[in-house]
């Protein structure tokens, strides 16, 4: 039932009784978790929107200078898609019964997002070294913050990841195994997503002008 | 009003997915410190915000004692007067009635409310209090490192909040900002909690329109605060970082104190916008919980069917989708274009369309009703009173025109406390009056319940209405010392010493109030299940206080909505939730189908 449905009934009405009567309650662990995370990516999508506003605004005005290029992030964003992949891979692997697949796809989505953490922390070290580096240029401190905080949910979504590797590994319930991998595999694909607004926006230089202009920040 | 067919409505679906499986403290420390029951996560909630609001309120004293009496008390000067400021306001908001209102009514009665043995998630339950009162142990650091607490105010404006001058721009600032950054990863972990409780755990035939206005209130106000916080988080994140790595997100090139800054390109009016996109939702984080236990209050106690339980409802959910685009009529005077200006008027004057909305219906539920004055009922009317007289002073702010004048009078901090201070606290109290029985099987002491509500509904009058006057004569806010001012007549310093002598006899008869919570713990009268007669299933427990696991072996199906007072013809005046048509007892013959409204 939709939302607006929903709302729009009047419980305390004999023919509303009868329906409301029949709802089972409880719902399984599965939904439940399911919902959880949903909640918690919005969470974290409003936390990177309202950051994303704040440098699209701070673009606007006309001292801006934007972060040089830093090509390893192209390495990154490509080890980051292929880790989001394994995740898809595990899933479909388990879905079609191809436990091996499973396993080594699920290794390979965890390994390649610490090849992306580290890959951050190079550019986070190359960016320094650069001579056009100043703390206090507004698009450097916002390249910090904003990949910092991208990283930190990364590593959020590798604690979990480490909690699931062991159970694929010995005799494992499926469905619950199932469940991880569905929820491991809607994070890393929300996360890449933000990766690739945020990648953009990073490194757009003064390509988004026309988009600014619309919005009225420029 | 059709009849319903009573074989029909006694239907329950039977349970299709096993119960959830509860952990089981077996020691002390398990049960009642490290515990993931969420009634006693809740009573944690409560004590940790009550101690913390006992400090802002000793706060205040102090600044009332300033502006009361100045020139007498030498232990207060102008920076630990702005520090008091700061201290007050960000602990009553955040760390007393957000904790208390989601972390302590919110723990206690989503589960009980909507039938379920506990949150979906116990352990993510307790790790958020306990962060919760590491962000309070943090705060209260602050007091004693070098410099003290922040005392930039409440807003925490930069650059004045990292600038040297400004009380504990070092580590009072700092501790503050990781402070709220704590306590708001530890309410989401909460909030993760209530939203799913809500919507995964009821139990069966509690849809959602069948979940008491209490229950909506919490609901939407989580929401609320699981999208509003993250700007806080972020607003602190980056001013942490202006301040400790040099970074120029609101720090623009400045000198200060004669010295050129380090930063450069900064733009603190970004901060602006990031604490009140934040800061205006967190007034309905507040409000909505108490509208929502409001509104059961009046019902419970008028012995009435909420009038307009569907439009209540669609209020709460408008207020709260609407309290995210009114956030700038905190800035009118920040610099604005006049088009943002109009938009953000508007915008405001139309949130007073569902919040009258509300007010009306209260009114409506108490017309014709069975009032009993119980001190939950008194308390219910006085947040009506102080609700309206704030909701009436916000019009007069939200136009641009009028607010700009009265910007950082007194004005604004008497309108602000009436509806964001006295309003709410109004609630608390009645809601602690109502479900204290619940809590610990007795009733709280009515006579000291009364001396309670009466002192504090007027002497919180003393203390709020002349301070509106205040600020029509252009009395400004946070100013330590205004004697000598040529505007300002030197009658005001009458008025300012009569509302701290109210502010003193107020803080003060709260202690009534503690002493009745402790004296009736162990020789109130026994309340039983359902001393106020309610409808909810937290009355329907096996048990008074409910035990572990809220219900007995299974648990209750609802086969009603949570209104069901003086329904015509039934022996009761009220039918609880879990009770089915058969087993309703009529005085006659069934004149018609229960769970209908009497037309």
């Amino acid at each position: 039932m939709s939302l607006i449905k929903s709302l729009m009934v009047k419980p305390w009405t004999a023919e509303q009784t009868l329906i409301d009567n029949h709802y089972p309650g409880d719902a399984s662990e599965r939904l439940v978790k399911r919902l959880a995370l949903k909640v918690f990516l919005a969470v974290v999508a409003v936390l990177f929107i309202l950051l994303i506003v704040a440098y699209a605004g701070r673009m606007g005005y006309s001292d801006w200078r934007p972060v040089p290029q830093l090509s390893l992030l192209w390495v990154n964003t490509g080890a980051l898609l292929l880790a989001s992949l394994a995740f898809e891979l595990s899933r479909y692997a388990l879905n079609k019964d191809h436990l091996q697949t499973m396993r080594v796809s699920l290794l390979a989505g965890g390994a390649l997002t610490i090849v992306f953490i580290f890959g951050q922390m190079l550019a986070w070290r190359q960016l320094t070294t650069m001579p056009y580096f100043d703390i206090t240029i507004p698009a450097i401190g916002f390249f910090y913050i904003l990949t910092g905080l991208h990283a930190l949910h990364m590593v959020g979504g590798l604690f979990v990841w480490g909690h699931a590797v062991p159970k694929v590994f010995k005799n494992f319930d499926p469905l619950k195994v199932k469940q991880t991998l569905e929820l491991c595999a809607t994070y890393w694909n929300f996360l890449l997503l933000v990766w690739v607004v945020m990648f953009g926006l990073l490194f757009s230089g003064d390509n988004l002008d026309a988009l600014l202009k619309l919005c009225g920040i420029k | 009003m059709d009849h319903a067919s009573h074989d029909a409505s006694d239907f329950a679906p039977p349970n299709e997915i096993g119960e959830m499986e509860l952990f089981h403290p077996k020691t002390f420390l398990g049960k009642y410190v490290w515990s993931q029951d969420a009634k006693v996560i809740a009573i944690q909630y409560a004590i940790t915000a009550i101690a913390i609001g006992i400090v802002a309120l000793v706060l205040s004293w102090l600044m009332r004692l300033q502006l009361g009496f100045p020139n007498t008390f030498t232990f207060i000067n102008p920076s630990n007067y702005l520090q008091f400021v700061t201290l007050h306001g960000m602990i009553m908001v955040v760390y007393l009635l957000t904790a208390l209102f989601l972390g302590g009514f919110g723990n206690y009665l989503i589960p009980l409310m909507v039938g379920a043995r506990d949150m979906v998630f116990p352990y993510l339950n307790m790790l958020s209090y306990w962060i919760y009162l590491f962000a309070v142990l943090l705060l209260c650091a602050s007091f004693f490192v070098p410099g003290g607490p922040t005392g930039s105010g409440w807003t925490l404006y930069p650059p004045q909040a990292i600038l040297e001058g400004t009380p504990g721009a070092r580590g009072g600032i700092i501790l503050m900002l990781v402070s709220l950054m704590f306590f708001i990863v530890g309410f989401t972990m909460g909030g993760l909690n209530y939203v799913v409780t809500i919507l995964q755990a009821r139990t069966r035939g509690m849809t959602m329109m069948r979940l008491p206005l209490t229950i909506w209130g919490i609901f939407m106000a989580t929401i609320l605060a699981l999208l509003a916080f993250p700007a806080l988080f972020v607003s602190a994140l980056m001013m942490l970082l202006d301040l400790g790595l040099g970074t120029s997100f609101f720090m623009p090139a400045i000198v200060s104190l004669g010295r050129p800054g380090e930063h450069v390109g900064g733009n603190p009016l970004l901060f602006q916008h990031l604490f009140w996109f934040f800061g205006h939702p967190e007034v309905y984080i507040v409000a909505l919980p108490a509208f929502g236990i409001v509104s059961d209050l009046i019902s419970v106690h008028a012995r009435k069917n909420i009038f307009g339980y569907r439009m209540m409802v669609w209020a709460i959910v408008i207020i709260g989708g609407l309290s995210f685009v009114v956030w700038a009529h905190h800035m009118y005077v920040s610099g604005m274009n006049p088009y943002f200006g109009f938009f953000f008027a508007t915008t405001t004057l139309i949130i007073a369309i569902p919040t009258a909305l509300k007010v009306y219906n209260w009114v409506l539920t108490l017309w014709r009703g069975n009032i009993q004055l119980t001190v939950p009922m008194l308390f219910a009317l006085g947040f009506m009173f102080a609700f309206i007289h704030g909701g009436l002073t916000g019009l007069f702010l939200g136009n641009v025109t009028v607010s700009v004048p009265l910007s950082d009078t007194m004005f604004v901090v008497a309108h602000f406390h009436m509806v964001m201070a006295v309003a709410p606290i109004m609630v608390v109290f009645g809601a602690i009056y109502h479900w204290y029985p619940k809590m610990t099987g007795r009733l709280l002491n009515v006579k000291m319940g009364k001396i309670h509500f009466w002192v504090t509904f007027i002497g919180t009058y003393a203390i709020y209405l002349p301070m509106h006057y205040l600020g029509f004569l252009g009395v400004p806010r946070r100013y330590f010392a205004i004697e000598g001012t040529r505007f300002i007549p030197d009658s005001v310093q009458y008025l300012n010493a009569s509302i701290t002598i109210a502010a003193l006899i107020v803080g003060v008869f709260q202690a009534i109030f503690l002493y009745n919570l402790v004296w009736s713990y162990f020789k109130g009268e026994p309340a039983g299940d359902n001393p106020w007669k309610a409808t909810t299933l937290e009355w329907q427990t096996a048990h008074t206080p409910p035990t572990h696991g809220n219900f007995g072996e299974t648990l209750p199906p609802v086969y009603r909505w949570a209104y069901d007072f003086s329904v015509p013809g039934v022996k009761e005046d009220f039918i609880p939730q879990n009770v089915a048509p058969k087993d309703v007892v009529y005085e006659s013959a069934p004149l018609r189908s229960t769970g209908n409204q009497p037309s």
